[in-house]
């Protein structure tokens, strides 16, 4: 039986909860609102909080001075590349392990964790020198490709938990009125998968869109995703804090509605299934 | 049961996963680990030869390893300290009824999903920089002398941005695993005369310690390569005073283009990796089964 809340007691954890949420929650409130701001607004003291001259110069801005559109299209294609690809490669593997489980399943979920943990750092040089040979520095594919690996392990492990909860013996019946493994994979496998294939999606989406070692080290400015490109504002050069902010706000706008989504699904893919 | 066809047809679907990641983890590993080896610099290319273990020998006795090594194990404490009792006391604090609480979650947890650059970006500009930032303006406000966040305290401020970055994270994990905790469990314990802090103790924190667990090895696995904050903030300095292992690597490869050494710098990195990966691989593999 659940209990009722007394009132006094919800309102004190009502004041707690948003208090700390709007704490944590501030500084991409702050980067929202600095967007709209002159570059003198930006950096007025004491800080505006809302009645300032709201304008849209800064994001017409970034796009004028550094084509911010090519840096959001390698965005795009690079995240949504890598998944597409991670799952036409990872489905196969997770459904066979799901249901064909062998002597070895166990291990190689496993080992497949393990190239997970291994630090980027340690295969940088070897990577770099490669990509500088093959004339796949500063491309799209380069990125693509290895962003599909560094995720692989984590799309066949969320898939895999997700398909061991179909209930096998659904297939079975179905192979037993004599539909092939196509009709079983397509009309029965797939309606009940779709919900974790979904899951998945958003959740490699969003580890490859924030990506940022291999971004920073293999790209220049061609093929350059939003992670390189909001870095270049690093440089010393005067503040920039309104177009920094612009250029911020609609790099993590689009994520974040996603992430937002995605709660449950993250804990389950972020744990490889361990907390559910 | 399965059938042969059935099976050959499993093992052709499980190969190129196989495969990829194989040529993933082994080429590269394996290239590493040679050049590790090698006297190898970019700016005098044909003149690579066998040096033993001379690299290793540099980069381990190189005053810049030493604190490189202490700076990631103090990133990585301060932040595990950090989100972990955080991450506690907001899931305690979510896990109660109030009004809106779904939309102060959705607050919570989003700095999970801003990309690195952005944050390490927006906090060393909007927030810590000493003359203008909103800290500075705080300070002052208040009569006190602004602090020089990222030339006085480098690596503090590097760890207060992770920090932020994987409060988010804990506290998801934390709140899920809370959220399964029976009920009638709790009241009984209640009726028994058991107060609030006893029953933190005896009851929550017992079935919050597998994810409690997982939230500390994996945080530790993504701590231990933490790059783009400290390359866009304080590019490991002043001096070497916020350089982690990746970036030492990083600094050695490609700013020095010291092959050898960086691959040296590597294979430690990944050693050091493996240790926290094994006690992880047991944990989540027993969820196999």
């Amino acid at each position: 039986m659940a209990r009722s809340v007394p009132s006094s007691r919800k309102l004190v954890f009502s004041l707690i909860g948003w208090g700390i949420g709007f704490l944590i929650f501030f500084p991409i409130l702050w980067t929202f609102l600095t967007s709209f701001k002159t570059e003198g607004e930006a950096i007025a003291n004491p800080p505006n909080l809302l009645f300032f001259h709201w304008t849209l110069t800064n994001y017409i801005d970034v796009q004028a001075r550094s084509n911010y559109l090519l840096h959001m299209m390698n965005s795009i294609i690079i995240s949504f590349g890598s998944t597409g690809i991670g799952l036409l490669v990872g489905i196969p593997a997770a459904w066979a392990m799901a249901f064909v489980p062998g002597k070895r399943t166990k291990f190689i979920l496993t080992w497949m964790l393990s190239t997970k943990m291994l630090p980027s750092v340690g295969v940088l040089v070897p990577i770099y020198l490669l990509f500088r040979d093959w004339g796949l520095l500063d491309t799209r594919f380069g990125l693509t490709v290895i962003m599909m690996l560094i995720n692989l392990p984590i799309i066949v492990w969320m898939l895999y938990t997700y398909f061991r909860e179909i209930p096998v013996d659904i297939l079975e019946a179905a192979r037993m009125d004599g539909a092939s493994l196509g009709k079983e994979i397509l009309f029965i496998l797939t309606p009940m998968a779709i919900p974790g294939i979904a899951s998945t999606i958003l959740l490699n989406l969003i580890l490859a869109w924030n990506e940022a070692f291999w971004t920073l080290n293999l790209t220049a400015a061609k093929a350059a995703p939003l992670t390189a490109f909001i870095a270049s504002f690093s440089s010393p050069e005067g503040l920039f804090w309104a177009k920094l902010s612009a250029a911020s706000t609609l790099a993590i706008a689009p994520i974040l509605v996603l992430g937002w989504f995605s709660q449950k699904q993250l804990v389950r893919g972020l744990t490889f299934g361990a907390v559910k | 049961m399965a059938t042969v066809h059935t099976r050959s047809v499993a093992r052709f679907m499980l190969t190129p996963s196989v495969l990829m990641l194989l040529a993933w983890m082994i080429v590269p590993l394996a290239m590493t680990l040679y050049f590790s080896f090698l006297r190898y610099n970019l700016l005098m290319p044909g003149m690579e030869h066998w040096a033993g273990m001379l690299n290793y020998k540099f980069f381990l006795t190189d005053p810049a390893f030493g604190e490189a090594l202490l700076n990631t194990l103090l990133l990585v404490g301060g932040v595990l300290i950090i989100t972990m009792v955080g991450g506690i006391l907001l899931a305690l604090l979510f896990n109660q009824e109030f009004w809106g609480r779904g939309i102060a979650r959705l607050m919570v947890i989003a700095p999970f999903f801003v990309m690195p650059t952005v944050s390490a970006l927006v906090w060393k500009n909007m927030f810590m920089n000493p003359v203008y930032g909103l800290f500075a303006w705080i300070a002052r406000s208040l009569g006190l002398q602004p602090i020089d966040w990222f030339a006085h305290l480098p690596l503090t401020s590097v760890t207060l941005i992770v920090s932020w970055e994987w409060l988010p994270f804990a506290t998801l994990i934390l709140l899920t695993a809370l959220q399964s905790l029976d009920s009638e469990q709790m009241e009984a314990a209640e009726m028994d005369g058991a107060g609030p802090l006893s029953r933190f103790i005896y009851i929550t924190l017992p079935h919050m310690s597998r994810a409690i667990s997982v939230v500390i090895l994996i945080e530790t696995i993504f701590l231990l390569s933490v790059f783009a904050e400290i390359l866009v903030t304080t590019n490991g300095g002043p001096g070497t005073q916020s350089t982690n292992l990746p970036y030492l690597v990083y600094a050695q490869a490609l700013l020095q283009f010291d092959v050898g050494g960086a691959s040296a710098g590597g294979i430690v990195a990944v050693i050091l990796a493996n240790i926290v990966a094994f006690f992880l691989i047991r944990i989540i593999g027993k969820s196999l089964d």
